[in-house]
Protein backbone atom coordinates (compact mmCIF):
# COMPACT_ATOMS: atom_id res chain seq x y z
CA UNK A 1 0.00 0.00 0.00
CA UNK A 2 2.69 2.14 0.94
CA UNK A 3 4.40 1.65 -3.01
CA UNK A 4 1.26 2.28 -3.68
CA UNK A 5 1.25 5.86 -1.82
CA UNK A 6 4.57 6.87 -2.66
CA UNK A 7 4.43 6.64 -6.38
CA UNK A 8 1.24 8.05 -7.06
CA UNK A 9 2.81 10.93 -5.03
CA UNK A 10 5.72 10.79 -7.16
CA UNK A 11 3.90 10.85 -10.14
CA UNK A 12 1.92 14.10 -9.03
CA UNK A 13 5.41 15.78 -8.62
CA UNK A 14 6.44 14.87 -12.20
CA UNK A 15 2.91 15.90 -13.12
CA UNK A 16 4.28 19.12 -11.39
CA UNK A 17 7.44 19.48 -13.01
CA UNK A 18 5.92 18.66 -16.69
CA UNK A 19 3.56 22.26 -15.83
CA UNK A 20 6.51 24.11 -15.10
CA UNK A 21 7.62 23.61 -18.57
CA UNK A 22 4.30 25.26 -19.79
CA UNK A 23 4.55 27.92 -17.63
CA UNK A 24 7.74 29.17 -18.58
CA UNK A 25 6.32 28.23 -21.99
CA UNK A 26 3.23 30.26 -21.72
CA UNK A 27 2.85 33.40 -23.88
CA UNK A 28 0.77 35.60 -21.28
CA UNK A 29 1.30 36.17 -17.79
CA UNK A 30 -2.47 34.64 -17.11
CA UNK A 31 -0.74 31.26 -18.71
CA UNK A 32 1.50 31.73 -15.42
CA UNK A 33 -0.56 32.57 -12.73
CA UNK A 34 -2.61 29.05 -13.84
CA UNK A 35 1.04 27.46 -11.99
CA UNK A 36 -1.10 28.87 -8.87
CA UNK A 37 -4.32 26.70 -9.34
CA UNK A 38 -1.66 23.91 -10.53
CA UNK A 39 0.10 24.38 -7.08
CA UNK A 40 -3.19 24.43 -5.16
CA UNK A 41 -4.89 21.02 -6.27
CA UNK A 42 -1.33 19.25 -6.94
CA UNK A 43 0.53 19.98 -4.25
CA UNK A 44 -2.57 19.38 -1.75
CA UNK A 45 -2.90 15.99 -3.21
CA UNK A 46 0.68 15.30 -2.74
CA UNK A 47 1.15 16.43 0.92
CA UNK A 48 -2.97 14.15 1.91
CA UNK A 49 -0.71 11.00 -0.03
CA UNK A 50 2.35 11.66 1.98
CA UNK A 51 0.53 12.15 5.03
CA UNK A 52 -1.23 9.05 4.94
CA UNK A 53 2.30 6.92 3.36
CA UNK A 54 4.54 8.40 6.04
CA UNK A 55 1.93 8.28 9.14
CA UNK A 56 2.39 11.75 9.97
CA UNK A 57 -1.15 13.54 10.33
CA UNK A 58 -0.01 16.91 10.69
CA UNK A 59 1.00 16.75 7.02
CA UNK A 60 -3.41 16.98 6.25
CA UNK A 61 -3.37 20.63 8.28
CA UNK A 62 -0.42 21.74 6.12
CA UNK A 63 -2.60 20.47 3.62
CA UNK A 64 -5.19 22.66 4.26
CA UNK A 65 -3.42 25.41 5.11
CA UNK A 66 -1.81 25.12 1.80
CA UNK A 67 -5.45 25.09 -0.02
CA UNK A 68 -5.81 28.58 1.75
CA UNK A 69 -2.92 30.16 0.89
CA UNK A 70 -3.45 29.50 -2.97
CA UNK A 71 -6.91 30.68 -2.74
CA UNK A 72 -5.62 33.93 -1.31
CA UNK A 73 -2.66 34.07 -3.03
CA UNK A 74 -3.69 33.38 -6.58
CA UNK A 75 -6.67 35.99 -5.72
CA UNK A 76 -4.71 38.63 -4.74
CA UNK A 77 -2.51 38.40 -7.34
CA UNK A 78 -5.40 38.22 -9.95
CA UNK A 79 -6.82 40.86 -8.52
CA UNK A 80 -3.39 43.37 -7.46
CA UNK A 81 -0.49 42.70 -8.77
CA UNK A 82 -1.48 41.98 -12.20
CA UNK A 83 -1.36 45.16 -13.85
CA UNK A 84 -1.20 44.93 -17.77
CA UNK A 85 0.17 47.66 -19.65
CA UNK A 86 -3.17 49.71 -19.13
CA UNK A 87 -2.44 49.54 -15.74
CA UNK A 88 -5.74 50.50 -14.14
CA UNK A 89 -8.13 49.86 -11.69
CA UNK A 90 -10.92 47.75 -11.56
CA UNK B 1 -13.95 -9.71 3.18
CA UNK B 2 -15.51 -6.32 3.79
CA UNK B 3 -12.05 -4.44 4.56
CA UNK B 4 -10.77 -6.24 1.56
CA UNK B 5 -13.03 -4.84 -0.81
CA UNK B 6 -12.59 -1.15 1.09
CA UNK B 7 -8.85 -1.44 0.56
CA UNK B 8 -8.99 -2.41 -3.55
CA UNK B 9 -11.72 0.00 -3.80
CA UNK B 10 -9.28 2.78 -2.02
CA UNK B 11 -6.62 1.85 -4.35
CA UNK B 12 -8.54 1.95 -6.97
CA UNK B 13 -10.04 5.37 -6.56
CA UNK B 14 -6.48 6.94 -6.08
CA UNK B 15 -5.49 4.68 -9.44
CA UNK B 16 -8.43 6.75 -10.78
CA UNK B 17 -7.21 10.11 -9.62
CA UNK B 18 -3.75 9.56 -10.83
CA UNK B 19 -5.16 9.66 -13.67
CA UNK B 20 -7.43 12.80 -13.40
CA UNK B 21 -4.26 14.80 -12.34
CA UNK B 22 -2.43 13.38 -15.82
CA UNK B 23 -5.20 14.60 -17.78
CA UNK B 24 -5.10 17.82 -16.18
CA UNK B 25 -1.34 18.38 -17.05
CA UNK B 26 -2.07 16.88 -20.72
CA UNK B 27 -4.73 19.81 -21.13
CA UNK B 28 -2.56 22.52 -19.76
CA UNK B 29 0.62 21.49 -22.43
CA UNK B 30 -1.86 20.97 -25.43
CA UNK B 31 -4.65 23.49 -25.44
CA UNK B 32 -4.13 26.36 -27.15
CA UNK B 33 -5.05 29.56 -24.93
CA UNK B 34 -5.67 30.62 -21.41
CA UNK B 35 -9.05 30.18 -21.31
CA UNK B 36 -9.59 26.54 -22.23
CA UNK B 37 -5.86 25.61 -19.97
CA UNK B 38 -8.13 27.11 -16.88
CA UNK B 39 -10.82 24.51 -17.80
CA UNK B 40 -8.55 21.38 -18.03
CA UNK B 41 -6.97 22.57 -14.85
CA UNK B 42 -9.72 23.74 -12.87
CA UNK B 43 -11.64 20.74 -13.83
CA UNK B 44 -9.67 17.64 -13.85
CA UNK B 45 -7.42 17.78 -11.27
CA UNK B 46 -9.98 18.99 -8.57
CA UNK B 47 -11.80 15.75 -9.62
CA UNK B 48 -8.74 14.27 -9.30
CA UNK B 49 -8.06 15.80 -6.12
CA UNK B 50 -11.55 14.51 -4.95
CA UNK B 51 -10.91 10.62 -5.96
CA UNK B 52 -7.46 10.58 -4.25
CA UNK B 53 -9.21 11.85 -0.63
CA UNK B 54 -12.01 9.93 -1.14
CA UNK B 55 -9.41 6.70 -1.98
CA UNK B 56 -7.49 8.27 1.45
CA UNK B 57 -10.07 8.38 3.63
CA UNK B 58 -11.38 4.96 3.04
CA UNK B 59 -8.14 4.16 4.44
CA UNK B 60 -8.21 6.29 7.57
CA UNK B 61 -8.05 4.99 10.78
CA UNK B 62 -10.98 7.40 12.55
CA UNK B 63 -13.84 8.71 11.30
CA UNK B 64 -12.65 12.33 12.51
CA UNK B 65 -9.58 11.72 10.18
CA UNK B 66 -11.72 10.68 7.11
CA UNK B 67 -13.88 13.66 7.60
CA UNK B 68 -10.66 16.21 8.24
CA UNK B 69 -9.56 14.57 5.20
CA UNK B 70 -12.84 14.63 3.26
CA UNK B 71 -13.20 18.62 4.22
CA UNK B 72 -10.04 19.71 2.05
CA UNK B 73 -12.04 18.79 -1.17
CA UNK B 74 -14.48 21.57 -1.03
CA UNK B 75 -12.16 23.92 0.02
CA UNK B 76 -9.84 23.14 -2.60
CA UNK B 77 -12.79 23.80 -5.06
CA UNK B 78 -14.01 26.79 -3.43
CA UNK B 79 -10.45 28.28 -4.12
CA UNK B 80 -10.02 26.72 -7.37
CA UNK B 81 -13.49 28.52 -8.85
CA UNK B 82 -12.47 31.89 -6.97
CA UNK B 83 -8.80 31.80 -8.65
CA UNK B 84 -10.08 30.57 -12.14
CA UNK B 85 -12.79 33.19 -11.96
CA UNK B 86 -10.10 35.75 -11.23
CA UNK B 87 -7.66 35.01 -13.69
CA UNK B 88 -10.38 34.59 -16.79
CA UNK B 89 -11.87 37.69 -15.76
CA UNK B 90 -8.61 39.50 -15.96
CA UNK B 91 -7.23 37.79 -18.89
CA UNK B 92 -10.19 39.19 -20.21
CA UNK B 93 -9.94 42.81 -19.17
CA UNK B 94 -6.69 42.67 -20.18
CA UNK B 95 -7.31 41.85 -23.98
CA UNK B 96 -5.99 38.12 -24.10
CA UNK B 97 -8.55 37.12 -27.07
CA UNK B 98 -10.05 33.61 -26.84
CA UNK B 99 -8.54 31.10 -29.25
CA UNK B 100 -10.66 30.28 -32.58
CA UNK B 101 -10.81 27.68 -35.11
CA UNK B 102 -9.20 29.27 -38.30
CA UNK B 103 -11.66 29.79 -40.76
CA UNK B 104 -11.13 27.42 -44.00
CA UNK B 105 -10.63 28.87 -47.07
CA UNK B 106 -13.88 29.49 -49.54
Amino acid sequence: MNTLLMSIALFLLANLVVALIAAVRGPTPADRMLMALLIGTTGTGILVLLAQAMHLPALVDVALVLALLAAIGGIAFAKRAWQGEEGGHD
Amino acid sequence: MIECVVEYLGMALLLVGAFFFFAGTVGLLRFPDVYSRLHALAKADNLGLGCVVLGLALQAESLAAALKLLLIWPLVMAASAGIGFAIARRADRLGIAPWRKEERDG
